[in-house]
């Protein structure tokens, strides 16, 4: 996973409130083996509207994306996280977003800020110029270049895991005699929770 | 003695491995389902990684989502290939990933094949204070049973896979009363429905929820799958029922559940579960179940939901600006007018299935309608997909198959069908579907479809009529 430390690009200001995992990346385009290429189907309802931010010449290259709140609802598909990354964004700042969501954005070293909406409304004014937004993870704070400064807050472990692009797993198995004390307690409470086949 | 604690709190606390300073907690994990849409980028990186599947023995596959419903062996015993290849791809790593990591596999023409939902209950794969987790949101079902079970992304599929275990925090609780009796014609989807047109889309989220109440009691293991199932809906990514003596007759001789003393134990602990006497939740909601009628919805949120006999909302009439911008997309998008009677909504397609509706006492509501009548005209397409092989195994004993068929419905295999774009069964561009669903968004039964979530009963009832009906009227 890349660490993220502090990412400086323009946004999209889209800004639209309970947008779905289906929206982000429509069914159709989830019938691959592969992480990789589902940026060409990301947004694909959104695009096929006129003057859409996404197909918009002054936010090519974006790499922040700002939406309403409840961003990310709906199914859990984790490709709704590639096709952002392949896209090129790294940031997605919104008032809320679906438990799922930010847990599956983080597990692929994107940043899910959360700030109120007076700020994303803010956000998405400067956004929409085509300027460029700062989003500095280390002091959790997204800063315009019109002096704004909008703090947000993230969870500690997710913070250290994004600055040092670490992968969980690994993590994880580093408790690896705690997982196997734990395995044996269970086999000795309740053995039977093991389904034998029959 | 010790606080007293909520059903969620005691699976929680009986599942830390590791708990860290920040509160993270290493959550062991007794069951994992697997299915071909969300695992093969995850089989891919414990390849890349050199890991291994830490407990198959935990884990089950079985294929659903891109499955087609129409046979899938010729006469000769051969698999009929499927058209679409990258689906068949999907298919086919599933099929090589389950055995290349010694999984339980329950392959696309075994009779019990089905819907995840539908298979891990309905094996006895499923179990009251276990915690379940599939790479599919709609786990919340298995909540039903007392599980508690929700979805995860495809990394975290990985990180189960590897691990067995899955990081995360605890979360709030909320409690979701709902008492009293059902009126004739309302059905467990109506009262998810209810639920989620009440706290909104977003009104569970960073929560667990437990339905309790008299009406939850009340309601046999299937109603509760349906309720449970669209927990997340509004947006709590676990729904909970305590198990009681339903819960242990529902599970007593199915495949996987435990037997003899085994079982005698399981028993045990699964009775010190529920709730204790004053255990708090952080939030609660109350319904009276004489207030739920059956119920519809009319734009592209699960939360847009009014009763049979009500009509299109004005998107003016909501408070806040996003909202009301939100519902006259909706409407743009739906073909419908602000004022426009529910009752007067044409349909073209009709869809009895998916992981919500689609257990044999579903297909009994629906063919009790569907029995002696005929389907519209204008009907266009009618599918009813059991849940599963065995559930499509018992309807076919029963003879519902034939009332079905009688009626104008096709008859298929079981699998996600219409519920999701994924596989051949989709609603055309434009068109109008009454679906047993879970899920109303823009474009989720194929590009341009236009849904309309409610119960089996109410799309038997449409299925005849042509347009959204009233079950009150037609069976009252
Ligand atoms: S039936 Fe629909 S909601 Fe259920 S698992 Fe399949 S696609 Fe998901």
């Amino acid at each position: 996973m890349k660490p993220f430390t502090q990412v400086e690009g323009r946004a999209y200001p889209f800004g639209r409130t309970n947008i779905d995992t289906d929206v982000i990346i429509p069914a159709e385009f989830l019938k691959t083996i592969s992480r990789e290429g589902l940026g060409e189907g990301a947004f694909k309802t959104v695009r096929e509207e006129a003057g859409n931010v996404f197909d918009d010449p002054a936010y090519a290259g974006a790499t922040v994306l700002i939406a309403g709140d409840n961003f990310g609802c709906g199914s859990s598909r984790e490709h709704a996280a590639w096709a952002l990354e392949d896209m090129g964004v790294r940031v997605v700042i919104a008032p809320s977003f679906s438990d799922i969501f930010s847990g599956n954005v983080f597990k692929n070293g994107i940043l899910a800020a959360e700030l109120p909406q007076e700020a994303i409304d803010r956000l998405i004014e400067v956004a929409a110029d085509g300027l460029e937004i700062t989003v500095d993870l280390e002091n959790q704070v997204v800063t315009t270049p019109f002096q704004d400064r909008f703090e947000f807050p993230i969870d500690t472990f997710r913070k250290e895991c994004l600055l040092a692009g670490r992968d969980e797993i690994g993590l994880t198995l580093e408790s690896d005699a705690a997982i196997a004390a734990f395995e044996q307690k269970m086999t000795a409470q309740r053995g039977w929770m093991a389904p034998q086949a029959k | 003695m010790s606080e007293p604690r909520t059903l969620y709190e005691k699976i929680w606390d009986a599942h830390i491995v590791e708990r860290r300073d920040d509160g993270t907690c290493i959550v062991f994990i007794d069951r994992h389902l697997v299915h071909e849409v969300t695992s093969p980028q995850a089989f891919e990186g414990l390849r890349v990684a050199g890991r291994t599947v830490r407990r198959p023995d935990l884990t089950l596959a079985v294929p659903d989502h891109n499955l087609p419903t129409t046979a899938r062996r010729d006469a000769a015993g051969k698999r009929v290939p499927i058209a679409d290849p990258m689906s068949a791809k999907q298919l086919e790593a599933l099929e090589a990933n389950a055995p290349a990591f010694g999984i339980r596999y329950i392959d696309d023409a075994a009779p019990e094949q089905g819907i995840v939902h539908v298979v891990g209950p309905e094996q006895g794969f499923t179990l009251p204070g276990c915690t379940l987790v599939c790479g599919d949101s709609h786990t919340a079902a298995h909540g039903a049973l007392g599980a508690l079970a929700f979805g995860i992304g495809t990394s975290e599929v990985e990180h189960v896979l590897a691990t067995q275990t899955l990081l995360l925090k605890q979360s709030k609780t909320m409690e979701i009363r709902v008492d009293g009796t059902l009126g004739f014609g309302v059905s467990p989807k109506d009262v998810v429905l209810a639920i989620i047109g009440k706290i909104g889309a977003a009104g569970g989220t960073g929560h667990v929820i437990e339905y309790t109440g008299s009406t939850i009691a009340e309601m046999s293991i299937e109603g509760r799958l349906t309720v449970s199932n669209m927990s997340i809906e509004a947006g709590a990514r676990a729904g909970l029922i305590a198990p009681d003596q339903k819960t242990f007759e529902y599970l007593k001789g199915r495949p996987l559940a435990p037997e003899g003393s085994d079982w005698s134990a399981a028993l045990a602990w699964w009775k010190s579960l529920p709730s204790d006497e004053g255990a708090a939740y952080d939030t609660c909601v109350a319904l009276d179940a004489a207030d739920i009628a059956p119920n519809v919805t009319w734009g592209t949120s699960p939360e847009d939901v009014v009763p049979i006999t009500g009509s299109v909302p004005d998107p003016e009439s909501f408070d806040d600006q996003s909202k009301r911008a939100a519902a006259a997309k909706s409407l743009d998008y739906m073909g419908l007018a602000p004022g426009q009677r529910m009752e007067d909504v044409t349909v073209d397609n009709i869809f009895i299935g998916s992981c919500t509706n689609s257990r044999i006492e579903d297909l009994r509501a629906a063919a009790e309608v569907a029995k002696g009548r005929k389907i519209a005209e204008g009907i266009k397409q009618a599918l009813v997909v059991p849940g599963s092989g065995l559930v499509k195994r018992q309807a076919e004993e029963e003879g519902l198959d034939r009332i079905f068929i009688e009626a104008g419905f096709e008859w298929r295999e079981p699998g996600c069908s219409m519920c999701l774009g994924m596989n051949p069964d989709k609603v055309p561009p434009g068109q109008r579907c009454a679906s047993t669903s879970n899920r109303n968004f823009v474009g989720r039964q194929g590009p341009g479809a236009r849904t309309h979530l409610l119960s089996p009963a109410m799309a038997a009832a449409a299925a005849v009529t042509g347009k959204l009906t009233d079950i009150r009227e037609m069976m009252g």
